[in-house]
């Protein structure tokens, strides 16, 4: 099979995955108990039987569920159109685009340190085996990663606002809203500051135990060998032969990880009352917005199936010998 | 004139750290010479030292190895007083290895002429479009196409990418080449190829070979010197002609019985391991000779003294060591 077989058939089958959600996500709303002509009335009991008939008829909630409210729910999702929020009373799509950016900023800067920093503390623990460093790094990441996401979040909250003085909510200061973004950098970073540094130690210790483990089992390769033998130097034997192959696993662990983005984002957004989408989940939850629960849950399974199809792609590309599943 | 050894090994001694502070002394006072253009046979059983010697010269020893005294001269310098930067410069360059197994001895996620290509430009030898001409020639040198320097190592069959080690090998045109056991891992008729490949390269560029075997037809094929080896020490050393027509030590006479045939050339596949018992345990050597618990000659004084490496008397300059209380016969006599 060749690489260009492979990669389409990844493709073809994320596609199949995409739709099998789709159609999960759709059947699991229409179990779940409750009627959303009430929701959406809330507790205006005084709207007629007839008015409320009128509004399944409008909604088309009056028609089988399968095929016609399946198929029109799938034309209108194909269109982008996720329904409307009973909470916000604002399209779905919109609301969830609104609060993709936020997320993204917070979620990828402390990816990214945490790659960093991992991979480089993983590289020097294994290059440097047994030593101080090694047993150091070793104990902080597994500490770090053993930490549950909301405990470290609330005592950094509180040390941070107590002792430095730093926001303890939102992604800026309610005045600033609205004013050009190169005037509020120094109140944004200060707001990101304590939930990017919280999501950069819980990231970055399972980079690093993978890239340590990941190092070791590349050392101690023939090649890595063959490659001193030729006369390199400690440091060009790691930076050429035994990076890119030690990489590997690390960079399918990113894309995977990248796909949880949004579903990472619940808890520390809530800690840090952060505005973004996991935040924005939590109250839909605990409103039972169910539109919104839907939307977010399109969301999530989506981005974690582009995420895996993303690590198969990215790995055929480095590992050469990746040619069939 | 003389010719001067390309390569001198003087009583090299090697040891590594084992679990728990003891200590496996791998090599003990291992000496011998390779002279310019000659292959030199290094034979014995599994773990009798002969990665160990080959990786004490390269100074490639793992983390618990260490050399703990002996000289190694390349070209009249001791390799062993150079500081880690001055080594490198004589890897590859000046002396280049193929190793036992070499299978996975080429980076999967590196182009086979890359690999090649960064050994000449590591050493500075030539500008980077000569270089690349340079790998067309060694690949044709070892029989693959040119063509081929695009594959990755996983596209190679076994024996090719064993010739695609040994075009990497002659990369820097080095004046030795160490082989461990450079067919191990092939089936018999690739073996046969890669040896005869072997010969003619050597007969080409005139380098000269160490051969590490547990192949006795292929050391009287091939090599010009013998060193046969027994728990990290010399049993026997000198002209292979010698040591195959008359060998003195019992280890090496045993070694040659348990191959009886040598005309069956390289394609058969007797093994040492036809000695009864078993080679030492490091951390348990027997004290006296090394071989005495296996020896069939074994007399008192082997479980008490170990023999020294003494010459036998040879017609000529051909030389012959052996290490043998049977061979001396004044000490036999005086205990
Ligand atoms: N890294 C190491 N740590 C401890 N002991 C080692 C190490 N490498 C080799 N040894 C020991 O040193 C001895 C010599 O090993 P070596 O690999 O040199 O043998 P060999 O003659 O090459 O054997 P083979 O034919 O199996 O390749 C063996 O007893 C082995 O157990
Ligand atoms: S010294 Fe003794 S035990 Fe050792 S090989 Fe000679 S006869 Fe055998
Ligand atoms: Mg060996």
């Amino acid at each position: 099979m060749s690489r260009r077989d492979f990669l389409l058939r990844k493709f073809l089958l994320s596609l199949v995955t995409i739709f099998v959600v789709i159609v999960i996500n759709f059947m699991l709303f229409r179990v779940l108990p409750g009627d959303p002509v009430r929701s959406v009335i809330g507790r205006n009991v005084r709207i007629s039987a007839e008015t409320q008939q009128a509004l399944r008829e409008q909604f088309g909630l009056d028609k089988p569920i399968f095929p016609d409210q399946f198929i029109d729910t799938i034309g209108q999702w194909a269109q982008g159109n996720l329904g409307i929020s009973w909470s916000l009373r604002r399209p779905v799509s919109e609301v969830l685009m609104s609060k993709l950016g936020n997320t993204v900023l917070l979620i990828g800067l402390g990816q990214v340190l945490a790659i960093f920093l991992g991979v480089t503390l993983g590289l020097l623990a294994g290059w440097k085996r047994k030593t101080a460093i090694d047993v150091g790094a070793l104990t902080f990441s597994l500490v770090a990663w053993a930490i549950p996401t909301f405990w470290l979040g609330i005592i950094f909250l509180a040390a941070g606002s107590a002792w430095f003085g730093l926001p303890t909510a939102g992604i800026m200061s309610p005045e600033n809203t609205g004013k050009p973004l190169m005037t509020i950098l120094p109140d944004l970073a200060r707001h990101l500051f304590l939930p990017t540094l919280t999501l950069t130690i819980l990231y970055l210790g399972e980079y690093m135990l993978i890239m340590r483990s990941s190092i070791l089992e590349v050392l101690s390769e023939d090649y890595i060998l063959t490659a001193k033998a030729k006369g390199m130097s400690d440091w060009q034997v790691l930076w050429r032969h035994a990076l890119r192959n030690a990489m590997l696993p690390i960079v399918t662990l990113i894309a995977l990880n990248l796909g949880f983005t949004v579903s990472g984002a619940i808890y520390i957004e809530t800690v840090f009352s952060y505005d973004g989408l996991g935040k924005l989940f939590q109250t839909a939850l605990v409103k039972q917005d169910y539109p919104l629960l839907q939307g977010a849950f399109l969301l999530l399974a989506v981005s974690v199936i582009i995420a895996n199809m993303a690590a198969d792609i990215l790995y055929a590309v480095l590992d050469p010998r990746v040619k069939e599943s | 004139m003389t010719v001067q050894p390309l390569l001198s090994v003087r009583h090299l001694t090697t040891e590594f750290q084992l679990a728990g502070k003891q200590i496996a002394r791998a090599l003990e006072d291992v000496s011998f010479d390779v002279m310019p253009g000659k292959t030199i046979g290094l034979v014995g059983e599994s773990g009798c030292g002969k990665t160990t010697t080959l990786m004490s010269i390269m100074r490639l020893l793992p983390a618990s190895g260490r050399i703990t005294s002996g000289n190694v001269y390349f070209n009249g310098i001791d390799l062993l007083t150079l500081s880690e930067h001055e080594m490198r410069a004589h890897r590859w360059k000046e002396m280049s290895i193929i190793f036992q197994g070499a299978m996975n001895a080429l980076n999967p996620v590196m182009k086979i002429g890359d690999q090649i290509r960064e050994a000449i430009l590591l050493h500075n030898l030539m500008p980077r479009n000569a270089a690349e001409q340079r790998v067309g020639e060694l690949l044709e040198l070892v029989g693959i196409p040119r063509l081929r320097r695009d594959l990755y190592p996983h596209q190679y069959s076994g024996g090719m990418r064993q010739r695609a080690m040994i075009a990497m090998a002659l990369a820097c045109s080095p004046d030795l080449l160490f082989a461990d056991e450079p067919t191990t891992a092939l089936d018999v008729m690739i073996q046969a190829q890669v040896l005869e490949l072997l010969k003619e390269i050597q007969k080409k560029l005139g380098l000269a070979i160490v051969l590490v075997t547990h192949d006795l037809g292929v050391v009287a094929e091939m090599c010009d010197d013998v060193v046969v080896m027994y728990g990290g020490k010399v049993a026997e050393y000198g002209s292979a002609e010698l040591v195959y027509n008359q060998p003195q030590h019992p280890y090496t006479q045993r070694l040659l019985e348990a191959f009886p045939d040598l005309s069956r050339s390289i394609d058969s596949s007797t093994d040492l391991a036809t000695i009864p018992g078993t080679p030492p345990r490091l951390n348990a050597l027997p004290p006296g000779c090394r071989f005495s618990p296996r020896c069939h000659k074994s007399m008192e004084i082997c479980t008490q003294i170990a023999p020294d490496l003494i010459a036998q008397n040879t017609a000529g300059n051909a030389q012959h060591l052996a290490a043998c209380h049977l061979l001396n016969k004044l000490e036999i006599k005086n205990s």
